[in-house]
């Protein structure tokens, strides 16, 4: 495969200009290329995203992330993902970070201490209710990020896949 | 008489309990005082009723903002401030900061204390950090920090007398009610019903802070301080065990039923009033069996905790129409004989008047028509289901199954009514009751318990009832007919405390920042004034140098803040409708002032 002129230009712009670290911060292209073995769809770059059909039907991990986040995040963010007085509106939020960024901090928790005017997430790490399903909920939440989805339930959605149910008994545990 | 009778049969014990004595009597008199502001909801009988009429029906239109103060703060602003003499005391939300204002001196600071919390305790506070106010007693203010600290300070100095821990935030458990003085103690509950903790009722002694006793919402006698002969439900002895009966296993160590709410007290009865909350999860299917007492009115003696009657209004909770907001005691004429009531206006949607003495239950109503959970409470005392709700099937979170979205449930999961406290009115006879006009669809779904980490099981969307666009009511309530005597639409959910004045006012806040004031006989507006911020506070009143002020706090935020601060989506909306709601953020953003008004002084 031949790299044609303009990118190598760039690419060697890039190499020297901007630091790496700031490229990968920014989610790439949601279009959804491959679908894995659990049903979940990925973008070129390998990333969790949604698929959504012409007639507006949301894969599964999307309206699994809808019913997830509406149910562990809704507390501090909001309802679907709109944001509150005190926590920001990840619909926002997810325009300009990553899935590792994402990842990085459901998983850590956050500090933002102002004085006074203090704002902190937990770290979820410990959390089955959140990490078993963390991919839907980033899919869930890149797509209201993007306008994909707007707010409320979506209407319809494709059927559980058995490899999620699987996985999920699996990783949540006995009742 | 009874003072008499006090000294001659209880002289010894007089001794002892001078203390006792002295802060009861003190406390009794200063609330009576209706130029001062004392305790947190008035009086012991939570009436927010207030005898100052400078400012009446005919002159309110004239109030303007006397003074202002900011708190720092830009966090949810529940509560109120109290007056003790030339005083004004103010608390904050997280880091709960506490102001001894000047009012000889437009409000400047004499003394402040900034408790310093790990803050690691904010994100286990489900619905913001708010602090719900102060109380004072024996020349101490007693503050619930967020962390379960309670603290007394000096009201002269700020210094700390003594400083106690209730609870545990690494599990979950957190601060956010008012300390209650009564008699002798001080008493505070437990937040945490999204983090799965078990709740309880703290007496401390007022002198050194050491706890007298604890009453559990679920678990064995021991801890629920239940009496299986003497506690009653509904007039019959509750029997042995009688909430670790109603739940599986273990599941009652994790049961919920927290006391975040408001208290009252009647000193002849000697019974201490409250609500518990929902049980833990929000998932129905998780824990079998009627798990009491979450969802209860409790009425416990006031010395020792022992319960003497209680009533669960919604057994085997599905929805979470927690049972915490305030008991408000009225003595009013059912069927022509003088009763001594108990009314409250649960989230579950309906009104109750209740016999404060035995537990009778003698009204249930529902305070919205669009009420649909239940069609009714079953008044019957023959029948086996007396005093239980009479459910709708088709609204049964867990008769539609797990994974399964039941739409279109009134009241939505913040209820009918939330903490927001309502008020009475002994001229007119009325409660004036801040609601939420909010319907949900709810699915619940499995979820594992962890120590303090979120332990909720549902998904849940709301909305105004179709064909409303308006998403709150204030309104007028006859407690002894359970009736609607006139309802003021709002277009957001009124989230602030009522007040109401023998000037013929009544008082409250809007989510946009509106202070308004109505006429108590009509409900026609007289007054408004948009504040800094939404309101979620309780307008509250006192007189300083022969003028009458009414103050709110402004500071949106709370679950109010969750739910609303960023719009709701119409069900009939399409998918990614573009407008759906006037979102809340179209009119406030975050504050956190206390305004105060009074008569122009000419």
């Amino acid at each position: 495969m031949t790299i044609s002129k303009p990118i190598l230009g760039l690419g060697f712009a890039l190499a020297f200009a901007a630091p790496v670290v700031a490229l990968a911060d920014m989610p790439g292209d949601p279009t959804a290329v491959k679908q894995d073995d659990q049903g979940l769809w990925h973008d070129k770059d390998g990333d969790p995203t949604y698929k959504i059909e012409a007639d507006g039907t949301v894969d599964w991990y999307t309206f699994s992330g809808f019913r997830r986040y509406n149910a562990a995040c809704i507390v501090c963010h909001g309802p679907d993902g709109a944001g509150s007085s005190y926590a920001p509106a990840l619909a926002n939020s997810l325009k300009t970070m990553s899935y590792a960024e994402f990842f990085g901090i459901v998983v850590s928790g956050r500090k933002d201490l102002l004085n006074g005017n203090d704002l902190v997430m937990p770290a979820f790490a410990d959390n089955k209710n959140a990490m078993c399903y963390l991919n839907d909920i980033y899919v869930y939440l890149r797509a209201r990020s993007t306008g994909a989805v707007g707010r409320g339930r979506p209407d319809k959605h494709a059927p559980k896949p058995q490899a999620f149910a699987t996985a999920e008994d699996k990783c949540m545990g006995p009742d | 008489m009874r003072k008499l009778l006090l000294a001659s049969c209880f002289g010894v014990a007089a001794l002892f309990t001078a203390g006792y004595a002295a802060a009861n009597d003190e406390l009794a008199k200063l609330s009576a005082d209706p130029n001062q502001w004392v305790m947190p909801a008035a009086n012991f009988a939570n009436t927010r009723y207030s005898e100052l009429k400078q400012i009446n029906t005919e002159n309110v239109h004239k109030i303007a903002p006397a003074w202002t103060f900011s708190t720092g703060v830009l966090r949810g602003h529940e509560g109120a401030p109290l007056v003790i003499g030339d005083v004004m005391y103010l608390h904050a939300p997280f880091p709960n900061t506490v102001f001894a204002l000047d009012l000889n001196n437009d409000g400047k600071i004499l003394w402040k204390y900034e408790p310093k919390q790990d803050p690691n305790v904010i994100p286990v506070m489900c619905c913001d950090t708010v602090n719900r106010g102060l109380s004072y007693a024996d020349g101490k203010i007693f503050l619930h920090q967020a962390d379960t600290t309670l603290v007394a300070l000096d009201a002269k100095t700020g210094a700390v007398v003594w400083s106690v821990k209730d609870g545990d935030p690494s599990k979950g458990e957190t601060g956010t009610d008012a300390p209650y003085v009564f008699k002798d103690k001080v008493f505070i509950g437990v937040s945490g019903g999204e983090f799965g903790v078990r709740g309880w009722l703290s007496a401390y002694n007022i002198k050194d802070g050491k706890l007298a006793w604890r009453g559990y919402s679920e678990g064995p006698d021991s801890d629920t301080l239940i009496d299986p002969e003497k506690t009653t439900a509904l007039g019959k002895p509750v029997g042995k065990d009688s909430s670790t009966s109603t739940w599986q296993g273990d599941q009652w160590k994790i049961g919920g039923g927290d006391t975040w709410g408001w208290y009252s007290f009647d000193p002849e009865l000697n019974l201490i009033y409250y609500g518990s909350g929902n049980p833990s999860t929000w998932n129905p299917k998780q824990r079998p069996g009627d798990n009491k007492w979450s969802m209860t009115i409790w009425a416990r003696d006031a010395d020792t905790g022992k319960a003497k009657w209680v009533y669960q209004m919604t057994p085997h909770d599905e929805w979470d129409y927690d049972g915490v907001n305030e008991m408000i005691l009225t003595d009013q004429k059912i069927d022509g004989q003088d009763r001594k009531l108990l009314t409250h206006f649960d989230r579950n949607g309906f009104g109750y008047t209740l016999d404060r003495a035995t537990g009778e239950l003698l009204v249930a109503q529902k305070f919205d028509p669009k009420v649909n959970w239940a069609t009714g409470i079953n008044m019957d005392k023959a029948s086996p289901d007396y005093g239980k709700p009479i459910r709708v099937k088709a609204m049964s979170t867990e008769a539609n199954g797990e994974d399964v979205n039941s739409k279109g449930i009134c009241p939505a999961a913040l209820g009918s009514k939330d903490e927001q406290p309502a008020a009475y009115s002994p001229q007119t006879e009325l409660f004036y009751v801040p609601t939420n006009h909010v319907c949900m669809d709810y699915e619940p779904f499995k979820v594992s318990y962890s120590a303090g980490q979120p332990y909720v099981g549902a998904t849940l969307s709301m909305y105004p009832p179709s064909g409303d666009s308006n998403m709150g009511n204030f309104i007028a309530w006859d407690g002894k007919t359970g009736k609607i005597v006139w309802s003021d639409p709002e277009q957001f959910s009124v989230w602030s405390g009522a007040l109401a004045t023998a000037g013929g006012v009544v008082f409250y806040g809007t989510l946009e920042g509106y202070l308004k004031a109505v006429d108590a006989k009509t409900g026609k507006e007289l007054y408004k004034f948009k504040t800094p911020s939404g309101i979620i506070g309780n307008v509250m009143t006192y007189e300083h140098g022969g003028r009458q002020y009414v103050a709110i706090l402004s500071g949106v935020g709370g679950w109010a803040g969750i739910g609303l601060a960023a719009g709701l989506n119409k069900p009939t909306d399409g998918l990614g409708a573009v407008g759906g709601y006037a979102a809340l953020s179209n009119y406030t953003a975050l504050g956190g002032t206390l305004t105060v008004f009074a008569l122009p002084s000419d």
